[in-house]
């Protein structure tokens, strides 16, 4: 179009260069000849310098050539756009059309409502081009309103609200698409300055019954907008008769999907209104075949219908319809979806389709897989966990990287909520947690060493097993060459160290802490080791110092001085300190049968002279270099280790020659009993609230100089946050390098290339709503063996997944209940409570100003109507109607009384409608002595809401 | 609503972006990194929906082309692949069996065609016809008044 060279008339530099502009097919095609990215940067570089000096001209064709080559630069190579704003402004009030819709062009790519401050400059330009003139070809107005709709400020919505009324209402078919556009227009201006409302509410209603099929669409698509936005969605139940009646008429897929997005959101304010669309929306379900607004048909009835259980077997009926759909990823993945909706209210769906649900765990799509997995584990109880936990541990060893951290992640989360609340045998569970280390892929080192150490802190009766796995992971020499699980080998080390006592062989853990292959740890890590070394050893003499003092207690025997020592000491003293007091007494003698004596003492912790000082010699050997360490936290450790050891080494008790006299010595069992005391203090969890327990010391005034700082600490929320961060997806961004032919090619390679990936082109008969059909999924991208391992795991979980009704501990989400009164109540709380809503608060007055009129005379009839068949019943109701009617009608001002006039007009044709719609009597009686029941209860919990809702009352019967 | 319109070739190489929602010019930049890295990456015969930052995006592939429109969470994705669509069949029957060079030399044009469909990242209009009646008719106003 604009893309011709035009003569510069400008005067500058180069004469070459500034005697033809260069187009934008210029521009592009230098850019597409450009070999590298780095020529590319120069290409645009140098373009750029051409526009910023051609921008500048005072010539309207060169400045827009500019900027439509600008623009293109802007919107396809990110550049910035910002500094040409001015510019585009300028092109605006052009008499030249394209010119003007260059400049619109640049200006809705360029502007949004915080960035500019140019945009007030404009205001008067567009309200020029929203005029209804033959002056203003249509595209014109057409980009007007784009560029309103993507920039308006408030500013700017208020200053030309005013302005769009004419394009709303306009009836003639020729403006039918601007009409369209308006629609589209306001609602961004209601979005962004909600105090436009009065204005431009009613005629937004006014489209909604519009015989243009464009601008219904259109008026549909803001109010659902509006609808979904708003907090409170009350405001928008007056229209709901509207929304019905397309809802019943419209064939149009796209109108109905919207309409049903505002009923998910109003039915659950009004029961009866629920019964009302309950049977459009099934008979939609049933009869459509359009995928998308039978999703949209579930989707709401999920969400807001879940107490018509009829509806919902029909609904799951489709669902498991979608989860079957074997050739389209998009259906299964929705059907997934809506699962997850009912999860919590209708566990009994997931259980019916808990075959499709597991199968999907080996589906090739990871989005499939994630939304299985995720289902599976919400299912978790506490009498299943055990066994799904497994099986998932099994199916994460098979499966990729990817999908193997999900599973685990998922699998960490669950187990982990609420302290372990769903783990009853804690044995098994770190055990599995053991598992879950062993996978290959595993990369949730932070959070297995979290609770590995958690448990170990909290879960006494776990220590052993603990300790065991512990050993094992630490043993394992695969571990030491995934960088992820470095922090578990850190938590096992600490375990094995602190809680050593469980330990079946202390030496050993000593061997695995010091093997040469630790080297590889970082040193932080490796300092926990040697701290552990540090612990197990002072353990093993410990040890080996009490069994000698055993030895010696047994072999003496029944001295009666001793026996009297252990009388007064026994009571109060636990039973170590008095064998070390005992052993004070010098009893030199030892018998033949130490050895078989110990081992009656104590099994586990059997140590001899030689293993006590193979284990030093060990341990010297191995850490001695680590003293030179230049890393301060291992040196540091290293030569504490070393330090004992040296202490130990020099006491007596090692120059005694003979290999079977085992004796006590009393500079031994000091050190022993100092660092006894100095490991026997079992470490705990700290609440987070414990600073607070602690006394504060007499005469010591903590607050002296922070009483300020109070009200700024009082919000500080101190609980713990003991989330985990657990990112659903993580994607490797790796791009796929196969192919980069670009477009052009010969036509019979096209065709071949065509032939090959016909799956991305336009068929050529093929219809627009054929467009679920895909071809049939892939191979699946996993092993083979998947598919049995899926198999093993229908068949197994058969039994175990029952219903999650037996978990007492998962608090069920807030379902908005659709009896009467319950859910009216809740209604006006949410009403009361959100009416801080500047827009809502805005519509409503409008909407319920409009309508008290007319309701007041629909109101009376009806009511008298109904006095006569139940009069008694109802003459408290009517008279309470009627006072709210008054009290509503007294406080609407003056302005809106021009309004009433055509309301009522438009209201009272529309009752008509119902009128005919109203064949069948019956249901509605029953459902209005639920408003009866209903009205009564309102007026006894709250006065204010009763205006409201008599007004709404009569447009829904 | 729509946040934005995301044309990417498999290259990753953007096409036409379109941005319904307020985003910086480095936010831009950064979307469609992300973005292009998230979506060029997945096979095909996978389903076209991806979560990302709390939405969702919604694409296609056409011939070398990946149609990608960023919705929100509770939004219809059938819906979308079926807006896609119909962009793709008004594109097609506008440009005459459109390819990815018509899209490069004519980008002003692919966004008038694009502005007829979506504004403010709302759906305009349902007929194919219609759509590209309208546009012929605004380019042919647009060459008389350019006296072409």
């Amino acid at each position: 179009m604009a893309a011709t060279a035009a003569i510069t008339t400008t005067s500058s530099p180069s004469l070459v260069d500034t005697l033809f502009q260069r187009s934008l097919d210029d521009v592009i095609r230098a850019l597409r000849s450009s070999p590298s990215s780095a020529s590319e940067e120069t290409v645009i570089s140098r373009a750029l310098d051409e526009i910023r000096r051609e921008i500048r001209s005072p010539d309207l064709d060169t400045k827009s050539v500019s900027l439509q080559k600008l623009t293109y630069l802007s919107s396809l190579h990110h550049l910035d756009l910002s500094w040409a704003a001015f510019h585009a402004l300028e092109l605006l009030p052009s008499p030249s059309l394209p010119h003007a819709r260059i400049g619109y062009l640049a200006a809705s790519l360029s502007f949004h409502p915080s960035s500019t401050e140019l945009l007030p400059l404009a205001t008067h330009q567009l309200r020029k081009h929203f005029a209804p003139s033959p002056a203003n070809p249509p595209a014109l107005a057409a980009s007007a309103l784009h560029l309103l709709a993507l920039a308006s400020s408030p500013d700017l919505g208020r200053h030309l609200a005013s302005d769009l009324l004419p394009l709303l209402s306009s009836q003639s078919a020729a403006s039918s698409s601007l009409r369209a556009k308006a629609v589209a227009t306001a609602l961004r201006t209601l979005a962004v300055c909600p105090d436009v409302a009065p204005v431009l509410f009613k005629p937004l209603v006014d489209c909604l019954s519009s015989s243009d099929p464009r601008t219904v669409s259109a008026a549909v698509g803001a109010f659902c907008e509006l609808a979904l936005a708003a907090p409170d969605p009350f405001p928008y139940l007056p229209l709901a008769p509207e929304f019905y009646r397309l809802l019943v008429d419209s064939r149009n897929n796209w109108v109905l999907i919207k309409v049903l997005k505002i009923f998910a959101r109003l039915a659950p304010l009004e029961p009866r209104l629920a019964s009302r669309i309950l049977d459009p929306i099934c008979q939609l379900l049933r009869r459509s075949h359009a995928k998308s607004l039978v999703f949209e048909c579930i989707r709401t009835i999920l969400s807001s219908l879940t107490d018509h259980e009829e509806a919902v077997r029909l609904a799951v009926d489709k669902v498991k319809e979608f989860l079957s759909s074997d050739d389209d990823p998009n259906l299964r993945y929705l059907g997934l979806r809506a699962l997850s909706m009912l999860e919590s209210a209708h566990p009994w769906v997931v259980e019916e389709s808990r075959e499709a649900v597991i199968k999907s765990l080996s589906d090739p799509d990871t989005n499939i897989r994630v939304e299985s997995l995720h289902l599976i584990v919400g299912m978790l109880c506490e009498s299943n966990v055990v066994e799904i936990c497994n099986l998932l541990n099994k199916y994460a060893m098979k499966s990729d990287p990817e999908f193997a951290n999900e599973i685990i992640g998922a699998m960490l989360v669950t187990c982990g909520k609420n302290l372990y609340e769903l783990i009853l045998d804690f044995d098994w569970y770190v055990a599995l947690l053991g598992e879950m280390v062993r996978n290959p892929h595993c990369a949730k080192g932070e959070e297995i060493e979290r609770q590995l150490v958690d448990i170990g802190l909290r879960v006494r009766d776990a220590r052993p097993e603990l300790v065991r796995v512990a050993r094992d992971l630490l043993i394992d020499p695969a571990l030491l060459g995934n960088p992820f699980l470095f922090r578990v080998l850190s938590a096992s080390a600490w375990v094995s160290g602190e809680y050593v006592e469980f330990s079946r062989n202390p030496v050993e853990l000593v061997e695995a802490l010091l093997q040469p292959r630790i080297n590889l740890l970082p040193s932080l890590i490796r300092a926990v080791y040697i701290q552990s070394v540090f612990k197990v050893m002072s353990f093993c003499f410990i040890s080996f110092i009490e069994q000698i003092q055993a030895v010696e207690l047994l072999s003496v025997g029944g001295s009666t001085q001793r026996s009297e020592k252990n009388d007064e000491q026994s009571d109060t003293v636990p039973l170590k300190t008095t064998e070390s007091n005992v052993s004070e007494g010098d009893h030199g003698d030892t018998t033949a049968d130490t050895v078989l004596l110990l081992d009656l003492i104590d099994k586990k912790t059997n140590f001899t002279r030689e293993s006590i000082s193979d284990l030093m010699n060990l341990i010297e050997t191995a850490v001695a270099p680590l003293s030179e360490c230049e890393e301060v936290e291992v040196q540091e450790r290293a030569r504490n280790v070393l330090g004992l050891l040296f202490t130990l080494r020099e006491t007596q008790f090692w120059n005694i020659e003979a290999a079977h006299e085992l004796k006590s010595d009393k500079e031994l069992s000091e050190i022993i009993e100092l660092l006894e005391a100095a490991f026997s203090e079992e470490l705990g969890p700290v609440s987070a609230n414990a600073q607070k327990r602690v006394s504060v010391p007499e005469g010591l005034n903590l607050n002296a100089n922070l009483s300020d700082l109070s009200k700024i600490l009082t919000d500080y929320d101190l609980t713990p946050s003991a989330s985990i961060s657990f990112s659903l997806q993580s994607y490797n961004p790796q791009e796929t390098k196969e192919d980069s032919v670009l477009a052009v090619e010969p036509s019979s390679l096209l065709a071949e290339h065509r032939k090959r990936h016909g799956l991305y082109y336009l068929s050529t008969q093929r219809d627009g709503d054929e467009l679920n059909d895909y071809p049939r999924a892939n191979e699946p991208l996993l092993p083979v063996d998947h598919g049995d391992a899926t198999e093993d795991l229908v068949k197994l979980t058969t039994p175990s997944l029952v219903p999650r009704k037996s978990k007492p501990t998962k608090p069920r989400p807030v379902v908005i209940r659709l009896d009467e009164g319950d859910g009216t109540s809740t209604s006006h709380l949410t009403t009361v409570k959100k009416s801080d809503n500047l827009l809502s608060e805005a519509i409503r007055g409008v909407l319920l100003e409009n309508e008290s009129q007319p309701s007041l005379s629909g109101k009376l009839d009806t009511s008298s109507k109904r006095r006569e068949n139940d009069a008694s019943d109802n003459s408290e109701l009517i008279s309470q109607q009627i006072e709210s009617v008054t009290l509503e009608h007294g406080n609407s001002s003056s302005r809106k009384s021009r309004q009433h006039r055509t309301h009522k007009e438009r209201y009272e044709s529309h009752f008509k409608n119902e009128d005919i719609e109203k064949s069948s009597r019956h249901s509605i009686k029953s459902s209005r002595q639920h408003r009866r029941h209903k009205h009564r209860q309102r007026g006894d919990v709250t006065a204010d809401i009763v205006p409201q809702t008599p007004a709404i009352q009569d447009f829904l019967l | 609503m729509i946040h934005f319109v995301l044309l990417l070739s498999r290259q990753g190489k953007v096409r036409l972006t379109k941005w319904y929602s307020p985003y910086s010019q480095k936010e831009r930049t950064k979307v469609i990194h992300e973005l292009s890295g998230l979506i060029l990456a997945r096979a095909p015969k996978l389903c076209n929906f991806v979560e990302w930052r709390g939405y969702k995006v919604v694409y296609r592939r056409y011939a070398s082309l990946y149609f990608c429109m960023c919705i929100d969470a509770d939004d219809n994705e059938l819906e979308i692949l079926e807006i896609i669509h119909h962009f793709v069949e008004i594109l097609d029957r506008y440009f005459g069996s459109v390819c990815e060079l018509d899209l490069i030399f004519n980008f002003h044009k692919a966004y008038y065609v694009l502005d007829e469909i979506l504004i403010a990242g709302e759906l305009q209009e349902s007929s194919k016809k219609t759509v590209a009646r309208l546009i012929t008719a605004q380019l042919v106003e647009t060459a008389l008044m350019f006296n072409l």
